[in-house]
């Protein structure tokens, strides 16, 4: 007994009083962490930085009126990749919202049905397809028949882009609409189909928004899937969806690795106002998700 | 939630038609998604038979990129991929966890959200964006870094020039630059690392958020520090999650595009030092599909889109299934 006596009353003054180690560990840990964060942090702090810096000069008037000058020279805009950027995503967003919110509500509203795993899995399954891939599939199922590259290839790329996560957000947020509501709505005797549309839709439209407005800043700075389906074009094309046009985020690759000084500073102009226009989207998204938390 | 739901269904008859046919649209269009799936399957397969007809498996394992000579193996390109994605998943995720950590347990509140939030958008800054700050910003620094190298040993530089030009390498030459051009692998790691970096982050502060308060305090009582409490308590009791954001992250690496076609260099040979050019399968495609006209050529850039696609299945399958198997009971 007088040989256990010690070592149980030291014990409490052990925990109270750290050993230097492990008290040394802990900080040392806890600096890694601070420094982990700040490795990571960092890169947008210098990206941001570096596109105000460079951009924002290159960013007047004609940037948004005028065509590209020819290669190398000074002068000229973008006007033709903003429209273009905007004729695109809005055919990709009628294809991304239709399709997507149907899925969510198909996930969300018919759990029993026989294929709702299948979807669930397969929409799963292509958020995770790399965006070069659906170009490539774009490609083949657009583009080559039609004959040639068109802003519509590139609509319905970055549409299908979109689909996975239109869906999932909308599923969740379906599903947080109570129970309740649906019930009331039924019994008030609507068929489910208005229940459904007239009832829950609305309750969920700030949610669904939220999630359509995070598709479309996400596939907004897409290049990838744009190479070989819209292609680019130095004309104002907005109304002529077979034809081949350019977006942001293509013209940015373009000047970025051109020769010309005058490409890359166009291309680190566009650069800051297609980061400006995502962070705004972004930054819109959480503003209409904030009052229902 | 999930059982109570499809009350609503068992009565379809009473209501009108309208029910039918509502179904009917919604269930069709959601079809359009399964659709969507396999017609990528097809497609992809049909342009790339040729080259699947003319080289079968043994394009995965040959190291040959021959245009004129119609001769073609993605050996290179995969393995770029693979390596390129590999270390940058390996950089990112202690750093990840580490910002995760600091949000979910360090941070003070009024520090915690905004931090939390530029870590989200990081994840929202497309890839030409990264690209472009890669080329002329990081570019310029590793063409420092490579010339002092260069420079610095022209003994070493000499022998390991002779190495590289009869394709082989050495450890030494491993970390030698073949041309101080800046482009290259040692770039598209960093770049990559920094883009994948924040799907882990936001996936692993998730997760560690939702480990129940009783797990630390319980910790705590017995006397043990922060650090013990997180690595003990809580990245135990969140390993599922995180391992899910890994697998996450590592899918967008293998996919990702153009970030690394602008730094990498795309040539498409092996691997013979950390700051030599390579080609990883996405920044092949980018940049050969346009000028491949040819048809073994093309065929064998869309195979390079095929193997993608399966890969990305794959892992997509896999983050699900370690999910599954990792979650602590009772979660």
């Amino acid at each position: 007994m007088t040989v256990s006596q010690p070592s149980t009353a030291a014990r409490p003054r052990q925990s109270t009083n750290l050993s230097s180690g492990r008290k040394t560990k802990n900080a040392f840990m806890g600096f890694l962490i601070a420094l982990g964060t700040i490795c990571v942090v960092a890169p947008l702090i210098l990206i941001f930085g570096f596109l105000l810096y460079k951009g924002v000069g290159a960013l007047n008037l004609s940037f948004f009126t005028k065509t590209p000058a020819p290669e190398g020279e000074a002068g000229g805009g973008w006007a033709n990749a903003i429209t273009g950027s905007l004729m695109i995503l809005g055919i990709a967003t009628v294809i991304g919202v239709i399709i997507g919110v149907a899925g969510g509500l198909f996930l969300a509203e018919f759990p029993r049905h026989k294929l709702m795993r299948t979807i669930r899995s397969l929409s799963d399954i292509l958020s995770g397809i790399p965006a070069i891939v659906m170009g490539l599939v774009v490609y083949a199922l657009v583009v080559k028949p039609m004959g040639h590259f068109s802003a519509l290839a590139g609509g319905i790329a970055l549409g299908l882009l979109m689909i996975p996560i239109v869906v999932r957000t909308t599923e969740e947020v379906l599903k947080l609409v109570p129970l309740s509501v649906r019930e009331a709505g039924l019994a008030l005797g609507l068929p489910q189909w208005k229940v459904i549309m007239s009832v829950v839709l609305p309750a969920a439209s700030s949610g669904i928004i939220t999630g359509i407005i995070l598709a479309v800043s996400r596939v907004a700075g897409e290049a990838a899937p744009l190479l070989f389906t819209a292609f680019g074009s130095n004309l104002i094309n907005y109304y002529k969806p077979l034809q081949p046009a350019s977006a942001l985020p293509l013209e940015i690759y373009k000047g970025a690795t051109s020769a010309f000084e005058e490409n890359q500073r166009m291309a680190q102009a566009g650069a800051l106002l297609l980061i400006l226009l995502i962070f705004l989207a972004s930054m819109l998204a959480r503003f209409m998700n904030k009052p229902k938390q | 939630m999930n059982d109570t739901l499809p009350r609503a269904q068992k009565y379809p008859r009473l209501n009108s038609k309208g029910d039918g046919v509502f179904r009917t649209i919604i269930v069709g269009l959601s079809l359009l998604i399964a659709l969507t799936f396999i017609l990528s399957i097809i497609l992809l397969t049909v342009q790339s038979w040729p080259a699947i007809k003319a080289f079968g498996l043994g394009f995965l394992f040959t190291n040959v990129w021959n245009p004129p000579q119609n001769q073609f193996g993605a050996m290179s390109m995969v393995m770029g991929t693979l390596l390129t994605s590999f270390c940058a998943l390996i950089i990112s995720v202690p750093l990840a966890i580490a910002s995760a950590l600091y949000v979910a347990e360090y941070a003070p509140k009024w520090l915690a959200n905004p931090v939390g939030y530029l870590i989200e958008l990081l994840a929202a800054v497309p890839s030409v964006v990264y690209g472009l700050w890669a080329l002329f910003m990081l570019k310029p620094l590793f063409q420092k870094i490579q010339l002092a190298l260069y420079m610095g040993n022209p003994e070493l530089t000499a022998r390991c020039a002779e190495l590289f030009n009869t394709g082989k390498t050495n450890l030494q030459c491993f970390f030698m630059p073949q041309v101080p051009t800046g482009l290259g692998f040692a770039l598209a790691v960093t770049i990559l690392t920094i883009m994948i970096l924040p799907f882990t982050a936001s996936v692993a502060r998730d997760v560690i958020r939702l480990v129940p308060s009783d797990q630390r305090e319980a910790m705590y009582a017995l006397g043990a520090t922060k650090w013990e409490v997180i690595s003990r308590a809580i990245l135990p009791y969140a390993r599922a999650g995180i391992m899910g954001g890994i697998i996450l992250a590592l899918g967008r690496a293998l996919g990702e595009t153009l970030a690394v076609a602008m730094v990498i260099g795309n040539t498409p040979e092996l691997l013979k030092s950390v700051w030599a050019p390579t080609a990883t399968m996405a920044s092949m495609i980018a940049n050969e599909f346009g000028d491949a006209r040819e048809g073994l050529h093309r065929s064998s850039v869309v195979s390079l889109g095929l193997i993608l696609f399966f890969v990305s299945v794959v892992v997509n399958l896999l983050a699900r299934s370690i999910i599954v198997r990792l979650t602590p009971k009772g979660m």
